[in-house]
């Protein structure tokens, strides 16, 4: 119930419709609600977004926001532990939660009829939680099982969670979104207790809604159910900015594995950050889509195919998220190849996109993509909710949904060329490679055969 | 509490000026036709979004294998790497350079091409011509042959690094055997190393054929269009044959369990024995009786055992996958080393007790009103859409599927699911896969 690429679903493009109608209100206190009127068929998506994620934790805390999510299905004094989902379900409805870096988010499909189920329980659940302690000692045995499966057991998992505690010194980006081990070992019912009663409340949280709605109707609904909440005194996070990086920091991480695996990132910026052009996060967006926009481009056409260096390879960079993130790379060698052959294509990819500005074909093509893709994003009013609340978690706002194709279609060859020659340096790189280590059932000398060191048993 | 529900649903009607009749879907209007050359067409007209979304698929999975492990994945993979006059750069560009996208894969049943392109402007019709020479003229060129192997190979390495699939295939091979659903789509390592280009091109002249082919549509396109973009797109296939249907499945003789050891710290528990197939007599009963089990997502028998009140796991499930033939029934749970052999009982016994017992009529009714009440969120949207028309045309269902579905769910009585679940589940003779390390035996990351 999490995702740490939080900002994967907007590296396609947003949506932007002639015919989209989002309309806004805000409550006295503090919710906003945000509806978007989509026909198509009888259905509805309603979601909670609340300013609360992993980002948000410092020290011993790591992990907090999303045990917390698991906890808000454990029931409010209304509300017995896992009558939320069971209502949802008898509705017809289903429903869940994720937590990133910058939300933590709960939503509800229905049909179209069923929309005040979600907001009388979310309204409940937003000032009301129980937080039984009983329950919240088996929850955390899940998280942590949730932990073991996602991360502990899944070498390239792994493998990013400690890139991005190297990458960062300061940005709490460092943090992975399940939390530390450690942390969570220690994690305490009273912690979550706090996080909630700071973080849980309407003037942090946005209501999204599309669907076959109207949406006079759902601010009625909104404000029936929502409207009597008390608001909270929230403070704003601290940045927490990253100092600049000193130099170029590698990782190796050992674990079992059959595969190596690399990932590279460089620091960089993020729409709304300070001493950032506001063109420069669109023409990272670009750049990115110029490596990674497709089978068309270039990792897939000269690494994959071309020179045959990578079994698979991938680009990926945000521009909408709260603090600056890196423009990531990945990829494992194909067979004949190492790690080493691996870096040196990608970082060549790095050197021409600084040398040469990219061609206008390859530009035009990822525009016209951009363009089908808000037609094809349409089609689901989920992913037109999670746009929608994306947008606003992080600070920039829904409207951006309306001008985003505009901006980035804007960007011309020399911006691409100039963001690449400024962000894309070895002082703001980090390098983690996937050492693989034995699996249980090897042999020693297929081992000492691939170079590696036996595992501790 | 179910009080307070009600009153609150009669005000949101109100306000939102409904009645409280239910959703009454829209369930779209599926057509269906031949090709001139004898394909099977299903289509919904969607005119809302100017866009297609286009599937073919044929019975060409790799339950058609025979022998050579991977050929029918390999098959599919190529056709995007070549076809008639243009090799993978050329396809890739031509598709994406009109915002197109196309996908080729093979399952255990079906290989499937699917496509998604706007409806206006030369889009449509780049997309189409692209599709079509993929479809027909793929080149299966011995240098792209060679890359896919090799990466494939990769591939098949990696999952040998995660211990969910390699129980998952585990717990295949133990349902199935001999029969050809016992491999996995992608092949073994030694099959795909003895794939030749003269397999490939074989293989897809006896099952990429007309006969043996499905086309699902749904877009913004009237009847005529659809009928002359089907004919397009099949015009290169021959007639050919439809493939034969696959061998039935043996009942388990014996329980069987497998113990795999992993350096984990989660074991994978997975349990499982031949299910049911698509337009199985016993479909209904045992889908609603599975959606108590533990089909439905945070709301199950299985979730509130193991999860809600042990702890024990994050995800736990239980599923059948009806296919030609008996696909299988399964469930699953992944938990810490120690705690394995506690999860695994908890697993089988509330498996025992669901078959003696049913469900109660209030867990009945609760299934039952989440599928009929969910309904419209199942086929809202081209991209689930196409997926149904491909699946009713490939397993030969009644056209009327859609249609009737929610009625034959509310047909359902407790009395069938006990009855159709201890006629069909063997408690005594599952297969059991467990895939981890004995407790103590793998050190912590770090150590």
């Amino acid at each position: 119930m999490f995702r740490t690429l939080t900002a994967l679903a907007l590296l396609a493009p947003l949506a932007v419709h002639a015919a989209s109608k989002v309309h806004e209100l805000t409550l006295d206190n503090g919710l906003k609600v945000v509806v978007k009127e989509d026909r198509r068929a009888p259905v509805v998506t309603s979601q909670v977004w609340y300013r609360i994620g992993s980002s948000y934790e410092y020290g011993g805390l790591t992990g907090v926001s999303h045990v917390l999510e698991h906890m808000m299905f454990k029931g409010t004094a209304k509300h017995p532990p896992g009558e939320f989902s069971r209502i949802v379900a008898e509705n017809g409805g289903d429903d869940n939660a994720f937590t990133g870096r910058d939300y933590t988010a709960y939503y509800q499909n229905l049909a179209k009829d069923r929309l005040a189920v979600a907001f009388e329980l979310e309204a409940d659940r937003m000032r009301n939680l129980a937080l039984p302690p009983a329950e919240f000692d088996k929850e955390l045995a899940v998280v942590q099982e949730e932990r073991r499966l996602r991360t502990d057991d899944d070498p390239q998992a792994l493998t990013y969670e400690r890139f991005n505690a190297v990458a960062y010194a300061a940005s709490p980006y460092r943090n992975p979104v399940i939390g530390w081990e450690g942390d969570l070992a220690e994690l305490k019912v009273e912690d979550l207790r706090n996080w909630y009663r700071l973080w849980y409340a309407p003037n942090n949280a946005t209501l999204v809604v599309v669907g076959d709605v109207d949406a006079p109707a759902v601010f009625d609904l909104a404000r029936k159910h929502f409207g009597t909440l008390k608001a909270e005194q929230v403070s704003a996070a601290k940045r927490r900015p990253e100092p600049p990086q000193p130099g170029e920091q590698r990782i190796r991480v050992k674990a079992p594995a059959k595969e190596p695996y690399l990932i590279m990132g460089y620091k960089a910026t993020a729409l709304g950050q300070p001493d950032t052009e506001e063109w420069e996060p669109y023409a990272l967006e670009m750049l990115a889509s110029i490596l990674d926009g497709g089978s068309s481009t270039r990792l897939s056409r000269e690494l994959v195919r071309g020179a045959q260096v990578a079994a698979e390879a991938g680009a990926s960079y945000s521009a909408f998220t709260r603090l600056p993130g890196m423009l990531v790379m990945d990829g494992t060698p194909a067979k004949g190849h190492d790690i080493g052959d691996l870096e040196r294509a990608l970082q060549a990819q790095i050197q021409r996109l600084k040398d040469e500005p990219v061609g206008e074909a390859e530009l035009e093509r990822i525009r016209t993509q951009l363009i089908a893709n808000k037609v094809y994003e349409l089609d689901s009013v989920y992913a037109q909710a999670m746009q929608i609340g994306t947008l606003e978690a992080t600070g920039l706002g829904w409207p951006l949904l309306d001008e985003y194709v505009d901006r980035l279609s804007a960007i011309t060859p020399a911006q691409v060329q100039a963001v690449a020659r400024k962000y894309l340096i070895d002082d703001n790189l980090t390098v983690a490679v996937l050492d693989p280590q034995p699996l249980a059932g090897d042999t020693a000398t297929h081992a000492a055969k691939a170079g590696a060191v036996p595992h501790v048993r | 509490m179910s009080v307070s529900l009600r009153r609150s649903l009669s005000v949101a009607a109100l306000a939102l000026g409904l009645t409280l009749t239910g959703p009454a879907a829209a369930i779209p209007e599926i057509q269906t036709w031949e090709t001139a050359n004898g394909a099977k067409v299903l289509f919904v007209e969607a005119p809302d979004l100017p866009m297609l979304d286009l599937r073919v698929v044929f019975d060409a999975g790799s339950a058609r294998d025979a022998g050579h492990s991977g050929l029918a994945a390999m098959t599919a993979n190529m056709l995007t790497q070549g076809a008639g006059d243009w090799d993978a750069d050329a396809i890739a560009e031509r598709m994406e350079s009109v915002g197109a996208s196309l996908e080729a894969s093979a399952l255990r049943d079906m290989a499937f091409v699917a496509s998604r392109s706007l409806t206006r402007g030369p889009a449509l019709e780049t997309a189409l011509a692209t599709f079509t020479k993929v479809l027909s003229e793929p080149r299966f060129a011995d240098p792209d042959l060679e890359r896919l192997r090799q990466n494939t190979l990769t591939g098949l390495r990696q999952e040998e690094q995660d211990p969910g699939t390699v129980a998952q295939k585990a717990l295949y091979r133990e349902i199935y055997g001999d029969h050809p659903y016992a491999g996995t789509p992608n092949g073994t390592p030694e099959g795909v190393i003895a794939l030749t280009r003269d397999d490939l091109a074989a293989f897809h002249r006896q099952y990429y054929v007309a006969s043996n082919a499905v086309v699902a549509m749904v877009g913004a396109i009237t009847r005529a269009q659809a009928e002359a973009i089907a004919n397009r797109v099949t015009a290169g296939l021959p007639i050919g044959e439809r493939a034969a249907a696959p061998p039935e499945v043996p009942a388990l003789a014996a329980a069987k369990a497998e113990r795999i050891d992993f350096t984990s710290s989660q074991t994978h528990i997975l349990i499982g024995q031949p299910g049911m197939r698509r337009g199985d007599p016993d479909y209904f009963p045992l889908y609603v009786g599975n959606h108590v089990l533990g089909g439905n997502g945070l709301v199950s028998l299985l979730m509130e055992e193991v999860r809600e009140k042990r702890g024990l796991s994050y995800s736990v499930y239980s599923y059948f996958l009806p296919m030609r033939a008996d696909g299988p029934f399964l469930m699953g749970l992944q938990t810490k080393n120690d705690q394995a052999d506690q999860a695994r009982d908890v697993l089988l016994a509330t498996l025992r007790a669901f078959i003696d017992a049913g469900p109660s009529e209030k867990e009945l009714t609760a299934a039952k009103k989440n599928i009929t009440g969910g309904f419209p969120l199942r086929i809202a949207g081209n991209a689930k859409l196409v997926q149904y028309l491909a699946v009713i045309g490939f397993y030969g269902l009644p056209l009327d599927y859609l249609d009737r579905f929610t009625d034959r769910v509310e047909a359902v009585t407790a009395e069938q699911i006990r009855d159709a679940f201890a006629r069909r589940l063997h408690p005594d003779r599952l297969a059991v896969v467990n895939v981890g390390a004995r407790p103590g035996t793998v050190a912590k990351q770090g150590d």
